[in-house]
């Protein structure tokens, strides 16, 4: 049993120190917007924010974030306007849209760290996130705008 | 596809092209005038605006819907609901189909709202999101309940203010006459329960009226929900009570447990139950492949009990399936004569009297979808009735193969289609909503199937295996005077009759009999190559390896010549020319994607305009830096024609693809902006293809797993300006396929690039991301 502040609010779990962050934060904070999508660290679909750094929540566990500050896609920005979820709806990022929570996610910590982003740390921040649909072009597009305004 | 399949089994030496009929109206009267007196200013009876075509939409199970009350409801606030039949899966379907129907109605696309249709086809008409049909068999229903709507609102107004209809004017959500105004929820309950017109009695917008058709000016429904967190895919259902499960299926398709050990599974917290499931071999069309469950409180439990469970396997009927010698076989299969699926001319002659035969062959390895969303599906089975939530695209076959699964009527299984996290094909096949059902109904509680993305790489059903052999003959002047390809592929239908080893008509009518060259004596083959795992479609299906040989061999052999690839290619496809299929060979089951030949002909004209275009626009026979290169490829499937020019530009022996062009003929094109986002997304599915993409067995076991092992196209390494060039045709030149014939050519044209680059050629799929 562990407790975990996620977007801000306290929650406990009902399950061992080791329990998976992600499957903590679906299934039992009810928090669906963070994807499911290897379980290895190796697509980015999971990515949430642990004290403001992008995370891969298939890889944490619940005991490693006690006492930090967990955010996911449904508490980056109160209104839904974070500057990355505008850009991304300015450039029509999505199709399919299941790895764009992890998308977002991953954008946001990468630009916190360093708002004025070079191209190739852009391509690099992002290369952890897999986008089977292909939407690279306009994920990179969209990481520049909020960067560098272009 | 489904469809076919099922046309397969039953009669496929007999299949022939469906009858050109109209079934409702003559195309005569959609020419003549509307006869009725009454017509709503702005929209006089354009003749010109909506000739209506035939489309395989009406051959489909259940066909077309053409009744605006079954697909739109208007609120008395005014708000439009429109149904959206089709799934989404990424190619905007859900956003576009109900944009079309909003046009033509006047609607004002800020007050609609989308509702997805649950699987029922005898309700809506077929659901079957597959093929690349959604815009092309619906663009006219959408648009003639569109019409509908608009008339009867303005009936409605003529009625209520007792006016001339000639009066009435339907703007955007507002019907006006005179001085006299309502809003589209003023006149909606009196609108709506009048008759639905006629197609004969209605008008259409032109063009030039368009608001939305054509104009790629709004962004997909559930973009704010997407960006959010809010939008619900097959995972995101929550029921109360609900169990979760993972499952241990066998390595080997076919092969059972001789025993298994699940103590430390019961020390994972949160483990309840384990249970052995019925082992499957195929054909058993979309029958789970069984294993073991394990059912746990939450979806991390589950997938450790899982993980934790010692199991030992018995081989199985494919154990012995090892892809590195079963290349080889195909290989050797492929140099002998095939069976002859198309004969033009006198392929014997010109081979015997050749100056030169020049011979290639091209391999490609298995693939697996890997949609971002593993298969999930969340079941609940109760009081004799079974309700299912899934990420399907096919949600109405779903529901049957559920029925049949969990021996229940149709009547009492409902089907919930949530949004999908990538489809690709591999949710067209809905194993993973049986488990799900069938586990609910055996543990009576709802339950929560969860796929992990090794259950995705080493338990689907994969995109064939091949290897395509190009032999020409060519004369003292070099040229080409006879042509062979053998095809060399498992079949899909393994997956659904015993197998004979040989491909069916639908697999045969992606880019092998179709062939468009203008050669004489052509000799269309198949060789035969048995199943070992369970064979299914994958995103533009077996244009893949058709494209990747043919327009890889057109370069190989333009090198040969000596000649410009570009040049050859043109000159090899001919002159301007719809093919002809019983003169040219084609046997009577010819396949042209479902669709009656004569309003899809293969127009070899449209072909080369689209070559011409990527060619130029990537500036085709400049000099390049060294260690750069053009490549370029051409393809018609899903009746759409692409090119695709790739620049190449080798970074420390490493391919990276700096710039594509991707020219596209695809009709009427509805919604633009989201052809661009097809295109961008083909470009990157078909580098993956190109560099990553291989499945690989060992003793009938998947050797990949993940993304370490199986990886895909990122944002290091991606083609990283894709123009995407849409050739623009009035709504008379019929919308055709978008989401799949984007892809076929883009391999090709990598490797022709980096042939260009290096003189290295590559003639294996997936030929890795270094030269």
């Amino acid at each position: 049993m562990a407790t975990v502040r996620i977007n801000g609010q306290s929650r406990t779990i009902d399950g061992p120190d080791d329990t998976t962050l992600l499957w903590a934060i679906r299934d039992m904070a009810g928090l669906t917007g963070t994807k499911y999508g290897c379980g290895a660290g190796l697509c980015g679909a999971c990515t949430v924010h642990v004290d403001g750094k992008a995370v891969r929540s298939c890889l944490s566990t619940v005991g490693e974030v006690a006492g930090k500050d967990v955010t996911t896609i449904e508490g980056l920005s109160a209104d839904g306007n974070h500057p990355v979820q505008v850009a991304w709806r300015e450039y029509n990022v999505p199709q399919c849209g299941f790895c764009q929570a992890g998308q977002i996610m991953q954008a946001a910590a990468i630009l916190q760290e360093k708002p004025d982003l070079t191209d190739d740390e852009i391509l690099e921040g992002m290369s952890g996130n897999i986008c089977r649909c292909g939407c690279y072009e306009r994920i990179v597009a969209a990481v520049r705008h909020v960067s560098t305004g272009s | 596809m489904l469809h076919y399949l099922e046309q397969a089994m039953s009669d496929a030496p007999k299949q022939r092209a469906p009858e050109l009929e109209f079934t409702n109206v003559s195309r005569r009267s959609f020419l003549t005038i509307a006869a009725t007196g009454f017509a709503v200013a702005a929209f006089t009876t354009q003749a010109g605006a909506f000739a209506r075509y035939k489309t395989g939409g009406d051959f489909m199970p259940h066909g077309i819907r053409y009744d605006p009350k079954i697909f739109v409801s208007i609120d008395a606030d005014g708000t439009v609901t429109i149904v959206a039949h089709r799934s989404e899966m990424g190619t905007g379907s859900r956003t576009s189909l109900p944009m079309v129907l909003a046009d033509e109605m006047g609607a004002d696309w800020s007050r609609v709202n989308i509702v997805q249709a649950e699987g029922d086809e005898p309700k809506y008409g077929n659901q079957d999101t597959d093929g690349s049909r959604s815009m092309r068999h619906h663009i006219q229903s959408m648009r003639q309940m569109g019409a509908s709507v608009r008339h009867m609102l303005a009936q409605a107004a003529a009625k209520k203010w007792g006016v001339d209809a000639k009066s009435v004017t339907v703007g955007v959500h507002e019907v006006t006459s005179g001085g006299r105004k309502a809003g589209f929820g003023d006149l909606a309950a009196d609108a709506m329960a009048l008759d639905v017109p006629a197609f004969e009695d209605l008008t259409f917008r032109t063009e030039d009226q368009f608001r939305y058709i054509g104009k790629g000016n709004i962004s997909i429904t559930d973009l704010h929900d997407i960006t959010t967190g809010k939008a619900v895919y097959g995972a995101d259902v929550s029921l109360p009570g609900m169990k979760f499960a993972a499952i241990a299926r066998p390595p080997a398709v076919g092969s059972k447990p001789i025993r298994y050990d699940a103590t430390a599974t019961f020390k994972v917290p949160g483990v309840e139950k384990v249970l052995g499931l019925q082992i499957s071999n195929f054909p058993a069309k979309f029958a789970p492949l069984g294993g073991i469950a394990v059912i746990a409180s939450n979806t991390d439990a589950a997938i450790k009990g899982r993980d934790a469970l010692e199991i030992e396997w018995a081989e199985g009927p494919h154990s012995g399936y090892n892809s590195k010698a079963f290349t080889e076989e195909m290989r050797a299969t492929a140099k002998k004569p095939g069976a002859v699926l198309r004969a033009e001319g006198d392929a014997k002659a010109a081979f015997d009297g050749a100056a030169k035969v020049f011979a290639r062959d091209y391999s490609q390895a298995h693939m697996a979808h890997a949609m971002m969303e593993p298969p999930v599906a969340v079941a609940n089975v109760a009081n004799g009735k079974a309700e299912i939530w899934a990420p399907v695209q096919s949600p109405f076959g779903t529901r049957g193969d559920l029925a049949g699964a969990l021996n229940m009527p149709i009547e009492d299984v409902t089907v919930n289609v949530t949004l999908l996290g990538g489809g690709f094909g591999r949710k067209s096949k809905c194993d993973f909503a049986i488990e799900a059902a069938q586990l609910s109904q055996r543990i009576g509680a709802p339950v929560k199937v969860q796929w992990t993305r090794e259950d995705d790489i080493r338990h689907s059903f994969y995109h064939t295996t091949s290897v395509e052999r190009i032999e020409v003959a060519l004369d003292a002047d070099n040229k080409v005077t006879g042509w062979r390809h053998n095809s060399v592929a498992p079949s899909i239908l393994s997956t659904f009759a015993p197998d004979s080893g040989h491909q069916f008509f639908i697999e045969s009518g992606m880019g092998h009999i179709d062939m468009p060259f203008d050669i004489p004596n052509i000799s269309v083959e198949n060789g035969a190559a048995m199943a070992h795992t369970r064979i299914g479609w994958f995103r533009s299906v077996s244009n893949i390896p058709r494209a990747w040989a043919v327009q890889s061999f057109v370069a190989e052999l333009a090198s040969e010549m000596g000649r410009d690839h570009k040049d050859l290619l043109m000159e090899m496809i001919g002159p301007d020319r719809l093919l002809d299929p019983p003169k040219q060979g084609f046997p009577e089951n010819f396949w042209d994607y479902g669709e009656v030949y004569d309003e899809y002909p293969i127009d070899t004209a449209r072909l080369k305009n689209v070559l011409a275009i990527a060619a130029d626009k990537a500036g085709w026979g400049r000099d390049l830096p060294a260690g750069e290169g053009l490549g370029l490829a051409v393809h018609r499937s899903f009746v759409t024609y692409v090119a695709t020019a790739a620049r190449v530009k080798i970074v420390d022996g490493k391919i990276t693809v700096p710039e594509m062009h991707m020219a596209l003929d695809c009709g009427f094109a509805a919604n633009p902006e989201r052809i661009r986002s097809q295109m961008e997304g083909a470009a990157v599915m078909g580098m993956t293809a190109a560099m990553h993409s291989g499945i690989t067995y060992e003793n009938g076991a998947v050797t990949q797993s993940n993304f370490h092992d199986y990886p895909m196209i990122r944002s290091d390494n991606y083609p990283q300006k894709v123009h995407t060039h849409v050739v623009p045709h009035g709504f008379e030149v019929h919308a055709s396929g978008v989401g799949e014939p984007g892809v076929p050519p883009v391999p090709p044209a990598i490797a022709n690039a980096v042939f260009a680059a290096t003189g290295k050629r590559l003639r294996d799929l997936p030929f890795g991301d270094t030269v």
